[in-house]
């Protein structure tokens, strides 16, 4: 009895939830039609005619608008990747610097986070872009040697040449995701018994190693789902670009819109550009996720 | 609890249905801004002389006089607008979707925008005539557009203007790197902080932004001019009473000019067109014979309401673009066609 009256408790819910799919659906289809704005792709095969300030792929202004927006979709992934790899390194050196035992470490770990979680991530990108690498002279610093030029025109590599746009960019996604990530670690370390920390120092390790050996292993499921929300984080917030002239998927369909007037397919095709994206991302951590609960098993 | 869950799903569903009710569709939306009684206007806000937001917290400027004049001929009262800031990507879904009445927003009048196949929009006349122009650093010694070869380039993205710029380029064989920003704003910061040698606008907002710089004489609007922009106001395509309405407010706005009826001397000119029967397109113009106003389904003296409430065209270009004002943009093409420009009305028969 008490079953049965379960199943028409969730049979009622599903039957309630597909009925307002449907009514929305039946809203947007009845109203687009109304306003003669019925969805058409048809525009992006014709020529863009805007040229794009980087690409990663050969591109010119007479390719079609589905190419451009290609080009778009690859400087985010760009960004996204740089900017995943740079926030991980930022953030786990200044959670495991919150767990240490060095009190300046300790400080200077805190006061970052404190400051970097305090701020609106669009003014720290306009700041670091504007104030910090447009004020710049146009003679490069060098601070390590040949190595590395830093100027108003970009960071440049070892032969790489990175935009000014991309560097800030990535420089301000990577300091504002990484202030999240390091809270993130230092919630996983705190989970780690004070035990184990009791034990490698009895067993003579440095503090370093045994962090690296003993507490961060064990950490790590702790770690990983607060890392792929952060994670997911970034890659969302890489559309501030157009803020700070960075030609990413959400700069070039502005223009895109704009150009051809297709504001409702231009967004859809965000959307589903979007939730890709962050489907690989999601897709990739539980990968790391299976494979760690594995490794832990195994020893 | 059963019953609590029961309660808020039928609520969800009566929500979602609510959404789904198809609006009855209004003959014109003429009658639906009378019915109001308020004018909903899509301006941009941002740009100085065009709309600005003033000291006094209201806007200002010759976009935002063209919302006066339409809110003075459809409602008798100028006050009677509610501005809508709005971003040029969304100014057309703006409009589309009716949550403005029109848009005076420095908007180019072309033909992928007018035609039904396109944005299906329905043009005014032209209210400012613009071209796209480049401005430059004094110091930097670029005269012609050759010497822009291979240069960076800032502009604004989601307006006309990246397209000319690559119509521009392509077309003598240059090469360049556009570094595009959302708005105007971030555009100057760009240029000014020396990411770019070069910045694109339309001339009138190349203007306004140098209008507010602290060492404005040391930049200048290059001679070339990458295109035409006709500025116009634009309602929505298939309301032919409402865009007909608009079309001849700015008619109006034109053709007092050319008759010389400003706001000072709008009630003697119709004081004397009332005395003397013989000014018979004086006294159509101002509604006292004829019934032109009906024919738009506008009160016969919609004319004398506009004038009153803004002034004729040049009164208006005088008072936010004028060579006294903050934004001084000489008149050129501007000029009424008496004066060698090319704004000219149609006779109001």
């Amino acid at each position: 009895m008490k079953r049965k009256k379960q199943w028409l408790i969730q049979f009622a819910i599903t039957l309630a939830l597909l009925i307002c799919i449907g009514i929305v659906i039946n809203n947007l289809t009845v109203n687009l039609i109304r306003t003669d704005m019925w969805l058409s792709f048809n525009w992006l095969l014709r020529p863009a005619g805007f040229a794009l300030g980087e690409h990663q792929l050969p591109y010119k202004p007479s390719d079609w608008y589905a190419w451009a927006l290609f080009m778009g979709w690859l400087n985010s992934l760009k960004v996204i990747i740089c900017g995943l790899v740079l926030a991980t390194i930022i953030g786990v050196t200044a959670g495991a610097c919150r767990s240490s035992s060095n009190s300046l470490l300790r400080a200077i770990s805190s006061g970052y986070v404190a400051l970097v979680r305090q701020i609106p991530l669009l003014i720290q990108l306009l700041f670091w872009y504007f104030v910090a690498f447009l004020s710049l002279n146009d003679t490069p610093l060098e601070p390590l040697g040949n190595l590395i030029k830093i100027s108003n025109q970009g960071i440049e590599m070892m032969g790489l040449k990175l935009s000014v746009e991309f560097s800030a960019l990535v420089v301000g996604l990577s300091i504002f995701t990484g202030a999240s990530i390091a809270e993130v670690v230092r919630g996983g370390i705190n989970s780690v018994p004070q035990g184990q920390w009791e034990a490698f120092r009895s067993l003579g390790l440095q503090e370093g190693k045994g962090l690296r050996l003993v507490v961060l292993p064990q950490a790590l499921p702790a770690i990983i789902p607060g890392l792929t929300s952060q994670y997911l984080n970034l890659a969302k917030n890489s559309t501030l670009a157009i803020a700070v002239g960075y030609a990413d998927l959400y700069a070039v369909s502005d223009t895109t819109i704009t150009q051809t007037g297709r504001a409702i397919e231009g967004f859809l095709l965000l959307l589903i550009s979007f939730l890709l994206l962050n489907l690989m991302i999601t897709a990739a951590m539980e990968g790391v996720n299976r494979f760690v609960m594995q490794y832990q098993k195994s020893t | 609890m059963n019953g609590r869950l029961i309660r808020s799903l039928i609520g969800l569903i009566l929500l979602c249905s609510g959404c789904a009710s198809v609006s009855t569709k209004s003959s014109t939306r003429l009658d639906l801004i009378k019915k109001r009684d308020q004018l909903h206007c899509g301006v941009s806000g941002k740009i100085p002389g065009f709309s600005f937001l003033a000291s006094d917290g209201s806007y200002k400027g010759l976009d935002v006089d063209i919302c006066k004049a339409m809110a003075a001929a459809f409602l008798g009262d100028e006050s009677k607008v509610q501005y809508r800031a709005l971003t040029a990507p969304e100014r057309f879904t703006a409009l589309k979707t009716g949550e403005i009445d029109l848009l005076s927003r420095n908007t180019t009048f072309n033909l992928s925008r007018d035609a039904a196949g396109g944005n299906g929009l329905s043009f005014s006349p032209v209210v400012f005539h613009d071209g796209q122009g480049l401005m430059v650093k004094r110091t930097s010694n670029i005269n012609k557009i050759g010497d822009l070869d291979s240069a960076n380039i800032c502009v604004g993205s989601g307006t006309t203007t990246e397209q000319n710029l690559n119509d521009a380029f392509q077309e003598r064989e240059l090469s360049y790197t556009p570094i595009k920003y959302q708005d105007l704003n971030q555009v100057v910061a760009g240029y000014l902080q020396g990411r770019c040698v070069a910045m694109t606008s339309d001339r009138s907002q190349l203007a306004a932004a140098r209008s507010a710089f602290p060492d404005s004489e040391n930049h200048t609007i290059m001679d070339v001019v990458l295109s035409k922009e006709p500025l116009a106001p634009a309602a929505i395509g298939n309301d032919q009473r409402l865009s007909d309405a608009m079309r001849w407010v700015i008619y109006a706005l034109i053709a007092a000019e050319e008759f010389n009826i400003t706001q000072d001397n709008i009630e003697s000119k119709r004081q004397e067109a009332i005395d003397n029967p013989q000014m018979s397109s004086l006294r159509r113009f101002l509604g006292i014979d004829g019934s032109l106003g009906e024919k738009l389904g506008l009160s016969d003296d919609f004319v004398v309401n506009i004038i009153r409430a803004t002034g004729n065209y040049g009164e208006i270009y005088n008072r936010h673009l004028g060579s006294n004002s903050s934004v001084p943009i000489p008149r050129g093409p501007n000029h009424s066609y008496l004066k060698g420009g090319v704004m000219i009305s149609p006779p109001f028969n």
